[in-house]
């Protein structure tokens, strides 16, 4: 623990940094987007230490139902070790000194930026998005004054539009992230910007979804179980992105893969996104095409070098 | 290597040390006091409580010290910090017609009750670099001819325009309705004046600026006069249950600016003149100006007039205020995006490929068209 | 199909007045409309015609009065007192609205077919290839070439604008379709173009019609029926042809006399 750590432990702030009336009024927000699944709770989101943009809605979410016992799991790009991960993982460990991890299968709260974990969640687990964009409609329609009355309305067609004019003008639908879907046959839900390659997890997941969105102030939420639909047409059907190629390093196939540029002649691997699936897969001997060449022992975790600047 | 890579925590580690060592300088330069920055950068003080939403000026100096300088980040240091302070309650609105005053002007009228009072002020003074200010400062305090305080009181323009009912009254407020907070309650629309009010108190003072000058170049035009602007000490009373009266908390000094705009009047109401009203912490007059014009603008619906402009558009102005809202949002495009940039570049190579294959297939058919032509012939 | 007679009037208008202020809009108008039928509402520009038709057509709550549509259920319903999902349900589906200039009625940055084919997405229609198969039928009866069915408004002419916001409106098969000043702002001869697909389109799908027109010779000739306003009120009604050949009232007479000598 350092010094910082220990100057939040003298109690200058309550666990989990929020008080507990905040994070009261946070549990009503999350029990109503329960009760609702998909649809956006206003609440009245705190300043927080980190800037607007920077997960303050899924710290504020992780903050409001964290408990002594809990066991965190901080995910930026599907990786434990990005900066922000970093960062905010920090942050709970200062403010409320619970257990954190890196495996997704240890914790019981996984807040996340822009992935899902490859391996399937349990009903024991929360996953909390971190969200910029709450509102599916906002690119279509900025007001939202019109946007609420839509969803009110479950006035939809001009999401269609948009699907529509993708495959008139690119033959496919060209929407690669925040891919928008229907919760529970009800509320058109945008799942945050993770690349539609995890929509299929989110539909029945296991676990509780928590979404939160600092800046624009709005919580929502999809219950274990809950039937979630990416849009599409009938005769365009929702499909994810494949990869040609395993992970370089795991070996790892359907599953997300980042580029990573090797030199500046075009070399390249592609490795799990999931870093914890990837060292998971790779502990139990598995090995991508990659995993010997010395380029990839930057990328591969165990003999990897800090680099501070 | 920047993310990746394993020690993201000792890069931060890192980072954050050269920061600190950045914002200390030149350890041979002394560093700088609260006082000194409390004392002679009072502006930015002003601005940094302000829209920090927090009355406290040596907090203000301390954020503006760890920010070094930079006045935003030192309003978001405030803002957080705010958000951990315990709430006892509202205190009762002040009474700015109460105000201690050091500086009062009003561009519509020669001479008022109270008089013009010209106080501390950058107008009319010639923006010449003060080279003298360069050289070290020997403490001497300048001689400043004060006049004696007034005893008599200072209405404020708008109550003696009232007086003769050239000017709408203040609003009738219903002690039984609580005041919005936009802290506490997130905001909805569409959002009323105490609201907007609110926000815009707590909003960039750039941002408000440029849509108060947008309104005078013709973009929603509401002709304003400055009726007033007052600066100076107001007390703030807190009514205290178990006591049954209110007690006095301190003092803090406010700006307050009432614009007084035309309007034609309408059928149920006599022509009048109408307010648009700021009020900020300390010596912030651009910002006061420009918040009156931009409360005035936003007024159009419930004044009968027509929406044109930005400055109109409650909701475009409301959500688009805050700077700790707009700063932390543009500044994240800094995070590590490159799952959706993926994304992206799965589709734009897909789309490329499609691309170049249409094209070719177009160049064969053409070329089969001209063989098959020649064959012809 | 209809459960109601083909006699039971499609809109029933009830002493509609509406106030801006002091000012009257439209002053105590009443009338029926019946099945099939084209109404015009000519008039100067003030004499509160369109001030009529946006209150027909539920975008300005009328002061006083009601208007009464005969839903597709056959139900007589006050359009006032339709809540604000049967009333979005009614004008994407049964109604139309015509905009003068095209643009208020077109979504000028999508592409024709995604244009017309909006009103069958909003109402659920989920299968690409359908939406673009009837968006393309409906561009051929407006006659716009299939091959400027992925092209934006914004490269249309104004002529093809006001053909593809038509429609946009017909695709649906709408029952009433609102029109104000159609042909307004366009060249002569596109125009006559228009006024003719018009006519042609009212008559095969047996459109009902309230159309605003200061233009007498669009009355004429689309119209069966006809409404004079002046000032706010209705000062003659009746078959078009009889109206605009004998003329009772000295306004009307005047109207007549110097639009038809040009």
């Amino acid at each position: 623990m350092n010094d910082t750590a220990q100057i939040y432990d003298q109690g200058e702030y309550n666990f989990a940094y929020l008080d507990e009336q905040t994070k009261r009024m946070i549990r009503r927000a999350i029990l109503k987007g329960i009760a609702i699944p998909g649809y956006q709770v206003p609440f009245a989101s705190r300043e927080m230490p980190m800037p607007y943009g920077w997960g303050t809605g899924g710290v504020q979410v992780t903050a409001a139902i964290l408990g002594q016992d809990d066991c965190l799991k901080m995910i930026d790009q599907g990786s434990d070790d990005t900066t922000n991960a970093v960062s905010l993982r920090g942050f709970f460990e200062k403010t409320a000194g619970i257990r954190t991890t890196y495996e997704t299968s240890e914790a019981t709260v996984i807040q996340t930026r822009h992935r899902i974990p490859e391996k399937p969640l349990t009903e024991d687990q929360v996953l909390v998005f971190q969200v910029p964009i709450p509102e599916p409609l906002r690119f279509l329609e900025p007001r939202e004054t019109e946007t609420r009355k839509m969803h009110a309305l479950e006035d939809y067609g001009l999401m269609h539009v948009k699907l529509y004019e993708d495959i008139a003008k690119n033959g496919h639908i060209a929407t690669t992230y925040a891919y928008p879907v229907k919760v529970n046959d009800r509320y058109v839900m945008d799942p945050s910007p993770t690349p539609k390659f995890d929509n299929p997890k989110i539909d029945r997941m296991a676990a509780l979804q928590l979404y939160g969105a600092g800046r624009e102030k709005r919580i929502y939420a999809i219950p274990p179980y809950t039937k979630v639909k990416s849009l599409d047409f009938e005769d365009y059907p929702f499909e994810v992105q494949t990869f040609d190629k395993p992970c370089g390093l795991c070996g790892a196939e359907n599953v997300y893969l980042d580029e990573v540029i090797l030199d500046d002649k075009g070399g390249r691997m592609f490795v799990c996104s999931d870093s914890d699936h990837c060292e998971e897969r790779r502990a139990d001997g598995h090995l991508g095409p990659m995993a010997a060449s010395p380029e990839a022992g930057q990328f591969g975790g165990q003999n990897a070098q800090e680099t501070a600047r | 290597m920047y993310v990746a890579v394993k020690g993201g925590e000792k890069a931060i580690r890192n980072a954050h040390k050269l920061t600190a060592k950045r914002r200390r300088g030149d350890t041979s330069v002394p560093a700088l006091t609260l006082d000194q920055i409390a004392e002679q950068l009072s502006h930015s003080v002003a601005r940094v409580m302000g829209e920090g939403s927090l009355y406290d000026e040596g907090l203000a100096a301390l954020a503006i010290k760890q920010a070094r300088g930079d006045l935003i980040e030192a309003a978001f240091l405030m803002r957080a910090y705010r958000t951990t302070l315990p709430r006892f309650g509202y205190s009762l609105a002040v009474d700015t017609g109460a105000m201690l005053v050091e500086r009062r002007v009003s561009a519509t009228y020669k001479d008022l009750p109270g008089g013009q009072v010209l106080g501390p002020t950058f107008d009319y003074s010639h923006r010449l670099l003060d080279f003298a200010l360069a050289a070290e400062d020997d403490g001497t305090e300048p001689e400043v001819e004060t006049a004696e305080p007034r005893e008599t009181a200072m209405p404020r323009v708008t109550d003696l325009l009232g007086d003769e009912g050239l000017m709408e009254p203040d609003p009738v407020t219903d002690e039984d309705t609580p005041v919005g907070d936009l802290t506490r309650e997130p905001l909805s629309f569409p959002a009323d004046r105490d609201l907007r009010l609110q926000n815009l108190a707590r909003g960039d003072e750039g941002f408000l600026l440029a849509l108060a000058y947008s309104t005078q170049r013709g973009y929603g035009r509401t002709h304003p006069f400055a009726g007033e602007i007052r600066y100076g000490e107001v007390e703030v009373e807190f009514f205290a249950e178990e006591l049954g009266f209110a007690v006095t908390l301190g003092t803090i000094k406010v700006t307050e600016c009432q614009m007084v705009n035309q309007f034609k009047g309408s059928a149920k109401a006599a022509p009048t003149f109408t307010r648009g009203y700021g009020l900020v912490f300390g010596q912030v007059e651009r910002k006061a100006m420009s918040m009156a014009m931009v409360d005035r603008s936003l007024r159009w619906q419930e004044l009968g007039e027509e929406q044109t402009a930005p400055a109109q558009d409650v909701e475009f102005v409301l959500s688009h205020s805050d700077n700790i809202q707009a700063t932390g949002f543009v500044e994240h495009l800094k995070l590590p995006h490159y799952v959706d940039f993926q994304a992206e570049l799965g589709l734009v190579r897909q789309m490329r490929a499609e691309w170049f294959e249409k094209r070719r297939q177009e160049e064969e058919e053409t070329e089969a068209g001209s063989a098959a032509q020649e064959a012809a012939e | 199909m209809n459960a109601f007679q083909a006699e039971d009037p499609l809109l029933q208008v009830h002493n509609v007045t509406r106030y801006y202020g002091d000012r009257v809009g439209c002053l105590d108008v009443s009338f029926d409309l019946w099945p099939g039928e084209v109404l015009a509402i000519v008039g100067e520009s003030g004499s509160g015609k369109t001030t009529l038709l946006n209150c027909l057509s539920t975008r300005l709550a009328p002061t006083t009065g009601a208007i009464e549509y005969r839903m597709r259920d056959g139900a007589m319903r006050n359009l006032y007192q339709l809540t604000e999902a049967e009333r979005r349900l009614l004008m994407r589906t049964d109604w139309g609205f015509v905009h003068q200039n095209a643009a208020d009625g077109l979504r000028m940055n999508v592409s024709a077919g995604a244009n017309v084919g909006e009103r069958l997405m909003a109402i659920g229609d989920r299968h690409y290839g359908n939406i673009r198969s009837i968006a393309d039928d409906w561009l051929g009866r407006v006659e716009i070439e299939s091959d400027r069915i992925d092209d934006d408004p914004r490269s249309f002419s104004g002529g093809m604008r006001q053909r593809l916001q038509i429609a946009r409106n017909l695709v649906t098969r709408p029952r009433l379709v609102f029109m104000d000043e159609p042909t307004g702002g366009l060249d002569v001869s596109v125009q006559a173009r228009l006024l003719d697909l018009l006519r042609r389109l009212v008559a095969d799908l047996g459109l009902s019609v309230v159309i605003v027109t200061h233009d007498l010779a669009v009355a004429r000739l689309l119209s069966h029926r006809i409404m004079v306003m002046r000032h706010g009120n209705v000062i003659e009604s009746g078959l078009t042809d009889q109206v605009l050949d004998d003329p009772r009232e000295p306004y009307t007479q005047l109207l007549v006399s110097s639009i038809l000598q040009v």
